[in-house]
C-alpha cells in the first residue's frame, strides 16, 4: 500500500510510493483524455451489444434491439440484384436470340448468366468449357450432332435429346447385332470399312468392298454415303477425327452391335422447382455458341 | 480528539493514492519572432499552399483525357502525377517512393534531429496554423490566459465562437481538399454543393474535417507525446553527433534573475556567480509542447527552435551573447563545456549508410521509370478445355490475350505466333479468317482483351505440350514485346 507521495530528488517527479530493495518507480500518469476515451469505448461497446447481435447462448443468440441480421441483409441484396437483372433477363426473353447477340449489352449479360447456368447445370456431363468426354459431346469443337446455330442449340437445351419431351430430339440407331439384323461377320466387315475408310486406319491391299456394301445398305441412309453424318436424325459424322464413343475399332463394333443412345434432359421450366427459364436457356445457348464451335 | 480524527481522514484522502491520470495541461504558446519562426512560417505556407491548391492545377494531356495535374483515379486504376501516369502494375513506384521517404527521414533525423517534427509534419503545420488563429482571436499568451481564468463574459464567448468557427472552416477546407486528390476538383466542388457527390465523398470529407479540427485544435502536442510512434523510435536515428535544439547549460548555469546593482552606474546588473540564463522562462512560454528545453533532450521536444528565437531576444535585451539555446550536437556541447571545440561530423557510418541507401534507391527507381515499357502483353491459356480436336484432326487451343497500350494514342497491334508449325490464329468471335498474324486495335491508355483461337496440325504438341511465343508489335511506335505460352494437344500417346 502506498502511504505517502514522495518526490524524486533528481527528476522532481512524484513516485508511485512503491519501493523494491531501494528502487522506486516514478509516477508517469497517462493523460485524463485517455481515460475518457477508454470510458467512451466501453459505453460504445455496451450500446453496440444492446443494438446488435452479441452474445451466443445454446442454439440462439441475443438479437439486439435493431434486429439486424446479415443473413436477411444478404437476402435483400440478392433480391435487389435479381430485380436489377430482371430488366435485362426480360429483355433477353422477348428478344429473338440472333438479335440478343447483336446487342452488346444484352450479349454481355447473357454470356455472364449463361456461364453460371452452364457451370451449375451442364458442366457435370459436358465438362468445364464444354470440353466433353466419351459419350458426352464436346461443345467447343466443330462437330454438332443436331446443329450448332443459336436456334439449334436453344432447341436442344429446351427439349433435350431422347428426354421424353414431346419436342425432344430423338432417333434410335438400330441394334444391328442384338436384333440380328447383321451377323458377326457383317459387323466385322463394316467395322473394318469404317475403321479404314473413315477413321483413317486403312491398310494397303485390304479389301473393304464387303464392308462398304454392308455400310451402303444399312448405315449410309443416316450417316451419309461418305460418312458425313446426318443432322436431321442426329447421326454423327463418321469421316471425322472426333468420335463420340472413343477412337478404338472395338467401339465401332460395340456401337453397331448394341448402340448406346445418349440422353440429354429437357431443361425447359415445367414446374417451379425444375428446369431453366427461357431467358436463362437463351443465355446458355449464347454461351455455348461462343465456346468455339458455334455456327 | 475530534481534531485528530479529521486530520487522519484528510490525510488518507490526500496522500494515500498518487494520481493515476494527469489533468490536462493547457499550453498557451506565446508569439515569437526570429529566424526559426520565419523558417517555420515559410514551410507552413509552402506546405499548405501545395496541399490546398495542387488539385486545382490543370495539366494538358490531350483532348478527352484527364486534365488534373495530380489525380489518384482509383475507379479507373490510374495515378496521374504531371507527366507521369502510373498503372496498377507500377505500384512498386509507390512502394519505392515510400521507402525513399522513410530513408530520407532517417538521414535528415540523424543529421539535424527532428526537423520533420518541428517544421513539416502535418500535425505541426496545422497545429501552428490553429495556434496562430487562436492568438489573433483570443490574444497572445497573457491576454488569453487572463481571459480563460476570468469570468464568462460576452467578449470571451464571442471570441471562442469565432475561433472555433474559423477552425472548423479550415478543417472543412482541409477535409474537402483531401478528396480532391481522388476526383476532378472543379467537378467535385460543384457536385459537392449541389448534393450530387458520392456518399463516400461526404463521409470522408466529414471524417477529415473532424480529425483536423480535433487533432489540430484540441489534441495538439498530445498527439506528439502520446499517439505518435515516431518520437519513440527516432531515438535510434539520433546519436551524439546529431544536431538538436539544446540549452547550453555550461554557459547558462547557474541561472538566476539579475538584480540592479546600486553601486554601479547605468543600471548595470550584478552577475557575480551567475550564468547567462536569466531564468525569464521565455523559452518555456513560446514552446508549443509546453516543456522546458533547459531540462535537456526530451521526448516531447519537436525541435522547432522557437525557444532559440525567444532566448536570443532576451539575450540581446540583457546585452549578453546570443545563442544560449542553439542547435548543437551532444558531443559539441560536451566539448564546449570542457573549453574545446569539435567540428560537426557530416560523414558518419550512419549518415553514409542512409545516404547510400537513398542513392541506390533513387537510381533504381529512376531507371525503372525511364525504361518502363509502353506496351504489355499477357496471354492466358484456356484451362478448360486445354485443347479441342477438330473434325479434320487439327488441334485448337484458346487463349485470352490482354494488350496494354500505355501510350497516349490509339494504336493497332500486330499479334504473331512463333514456334507452331503451320500455326494460324483467329478471333473467337470469327470476325476474320484464320491467319498467321492478327491486327488488333487498342484505345489510348487502355487494355484490350481478346479471345484468340490458335490452330495447329494434328501432330502438334507431340509431347502433349509445346512452348510457343506470341509476339506483339505496336504498329505506330514499333515497340515490341513477346510472351511465352504453351500449345497443348493429346500428344503422341493419345489418340
Amino acid at each position: 500500500m502506498p502511504t505517502k507521495i514522495e518526490k524524486d530528488a533528481i527528476s522532481g517527479r512524484e513516485t508511485t510510493g512503491h519501493e523494491w530493495d531501494g528502487l522506486q518507480e516514478l509516477d508517469t500518469p497517462a493523460p485524463k483524455w485517455w481515460l475518457y476515451t477508454f470510458i467512451a469505448c466501453i459505453i460504445f461497446a455496451v450500446v453496440y451489444m444492446a443494438l446488435f447481435p452479441a452474445i451466443p447462448y445454446g442454439r440462439d443468440y441475443t438479437r439486439g434491439l435493431l434486429n439486424m441480421s446479415s443473413r436477411v441483409a444478404v437476402d435483400d441484396d440478392v433480391k435487389a440484384l435479381e430485380a436489377q437483372r430482371a430488366v435485362f433477363m426480360d429483355k433477353i426473353k422477348t428478344t429473338p436470340i440472333e438479335q440478343v447477340k447483336d446487342d452488346p449489352q444484352l450479349l454481355a449479360v447473357a454470356t455472364a448468366a449463361g456461364r453460371i447456368a452452364f457451370a451449375n447445370n451442364c458442366q457435370p456431363c459436358h465438362g468445364a468449357g464444354g470440353a466433353g468426354r466419351t459419350g458426352y459431346p464436346s461443345l467447343a469443337d466443330d462437330t454438332w450432332l443436331w446443329g450448332g446455330t443459336l436456334a439449334d442449340i436453344q432447341q436442344t437445351i429446351t427439349h433435350g435429346i431422347r428426354s421424353g419431351d414431346d419436342k425432344a430430339r430423338g432417333s434410335a440407331m438400330p441394334g444391328f447385332g442384338i436384333n440380328s439384323l447383321l451377323n458377326a461377320a457383317q459387323i466385322d466387315a463394316v467395322a473394318d470399312y469404317v475403321w479404314g475408310a473413315f477413321y483413317g486406319h486403312a491398310v494397303a491391299g485390304q479389301d473393304l468392298s464387303k464392308g462398304q456394301a454392308v455400310f451402303a445398305e444399312n448405315c449410309a441412309v443416316c450417316h451419309g454415303a461418305n460418312g458425313e453424318g446426318g443432322r436431321t436424325v442426329g447421326a454423327p459424322p463418321l469421316k471425322s477425327a472426333i468420335h463420340l464413343y472413343g477412337d478404338a475399332r472395338e467401339t465401332i463394333v460395340a456401337q453397331v452391335t448394341n448402340p448406346r443412345l445418349g440422353v440429354m434432359p429437357a431443361w425447359e421450366k415445367k414446374t417451379n422447382t425444375t428446369g431453366l427459364d427461357e431467358a436463362t436457356i437463351k443465355s446458355v445457348a449464347i454461351y455455348v455458341h461462343a465456346l468455339g464451335g458455334g455456327e | 480528539m475530534e481534531k485528530m480524527v479529521r486530520t487522519v481522514v484528510a490525510d488518507e484522502g490526500k496522500v494515500s493514492h498518487p494520481a493515476l491520470f494527469a489533468a490536462p495541461l493547457t499550453v498557451y504558446p506565446k508569439a515569437v519572432n526570429g529566424p526559426a519562426r520565419m523558417f517555420k512560417w515559410a514551410v507552413l505556407v509552402l506546405c499548405l499552399a501545395v496541399y490546398y491548391l495542387l488539385p486545382w492545377l490543370r495539366w494538358d494531356r490531350g483532348p478527352g483525357r484527364v486534365s488534373q495535374a495530380v489525380l489518384l483515379d482509383l475507379p479507373h486504376r490510374r495515378f496521374y502525377l504531371f507527366n507521369l501516369e502510373l498503372w496498377p502494375q507500377d505500384i512498386y513506384v509507390l512502394a519505392g517512393v515510400l521507402i525513399l521517404s522513410a530513408v530520407g527521414l532517417f538521414l535528415v533525423t540523424s543529421l539535424a534531429g527532428r526537423v520533420w517534427c518541428g517544421y513539416a509534419c502535418p500535425q505541426t503545420v496545422w497545429t501552428d496554423l490553429f495556434m496562430w488563429i487562436e492568438r489573433r482571436v483570443e490574444g497572445d499568451r497573457n491576454e488569453h490566459m487572463r481571459r480563460d481564468k476570468g469570468p464568462l463574459t460576452a467578449g470571451k464567448v464571442w471570441r471562442k465562437v469565432i475561433k472555433h468557427t474559423i477552425w472548423f472552416a479550415i478543417a472543412f477546407w482541409t477535409g474537402g481538399a483531401f478528396i480532391m486528390y481522388f476526383v476532378d476538383a472543379p467537378t467535385f466542388t460543384l457536385q459537392f454543393w449541389l448534393g450530387q457527390a458520392a456518399t463516400e465523398a461526404y463521409v470522408f470529407t466529414f471524417l477529415f474535417t473532424a480529425t483536423t479540427y480535433l487533432l489540430a485544435g484540441w489534441a495538439r502536442e498530445q498527439v506528439c507525446t502520446f499517439m505518435c510512434p515516431w518520437p519513440r523510435f527516432q531515438a535510434s536515428m539520433l546519436d551524439e553527433q546529431s544536431l538538436i535544439v539544446t540549452y547550453q547549460g555550461w554557459r547558462g548555469e547557474p541561472r538566476g534573475h539579475r538584480k540592479v546593482d546600486a553601486g554601479k552606474p547605468n543600471g548595470a546588473v550584478a552577475t557575480a556567480g551567475l550564468g547567462n540564463c536569466i531564468d525569464c522562462l521565455a523559452c518555456v512560454h513560446v514552446c508549443p509542447t509546453g516543456i522546458d528545453i533547459r531540462d535537456g533532450v526530451q521526448l516531447e521536444c519537436i525541435n522547432c527552435g522557437l525557444c532559440v528565437d525567444a532566448c536570443n531576444e532576451m539575450m540581446v535585451k540583457t546585452h549578453q551573447p546570443k545563442w544560449l539555446i542553439t542547435w548543437d550536437t551532444l558531443a559539441g556541447q560536451k566539448a564546449k563545456a570542457e573549453g574545446r571545440h569539435v567540428p560537426f561530423r557530416f560523414f558518419r557510418p550512419r549518415t553514409l549508410i542512409y545516404a547510400g541507401a537513398m542513392t541506390v534507391g533513387i537510381a533504381v527507381l529512376v531507371t525503372a521509370m525511364a525504361t518502363r515499357a509502353q506496351i504489355d502483353l499477357a496471354v492466358q491459356h484456356d484451362r478448360a478445355p486445354l485443347f479441342v480436336k477438330l473434325r479434320d484432326g487439327s488441334i485448337r487451343n484458346g487463349y485470352t490475350v490482354k494488350i496494354s497500350n500505355k501510350t497516349q494514342a490509339a494504336a493497332e497491334f500486330v499479334l504473331a505466333l512463333r514456334g507452331l508449325d503451320a500455326g494460324a490464329m483467329e478471333l473467337a468471335d470469327r470476325s476474320g479468317a484464320p491467319a498467321s498474324s492478327l491486327v488488333l486495335p487498342v484505345d489510348a491508355d487502355n487494355i484490350g482483351t481478346f479471345r484468340v483461337l490458335a490452330f495447329g496440325r494434328p501432330d502438334a504438341a507431340a509431347d502433349g505440350s509445346q512452348k510457343i511465343d506470341f509476339v506483339l508489335r505496336n504498329t505506330t511506335t514499333g515497340e515490341q514485346t513477346r510472351y511465352t505460352s504453351v500449345f497443348m494437344g493429346p500428344g503422341a500417346g493419345g489418340s
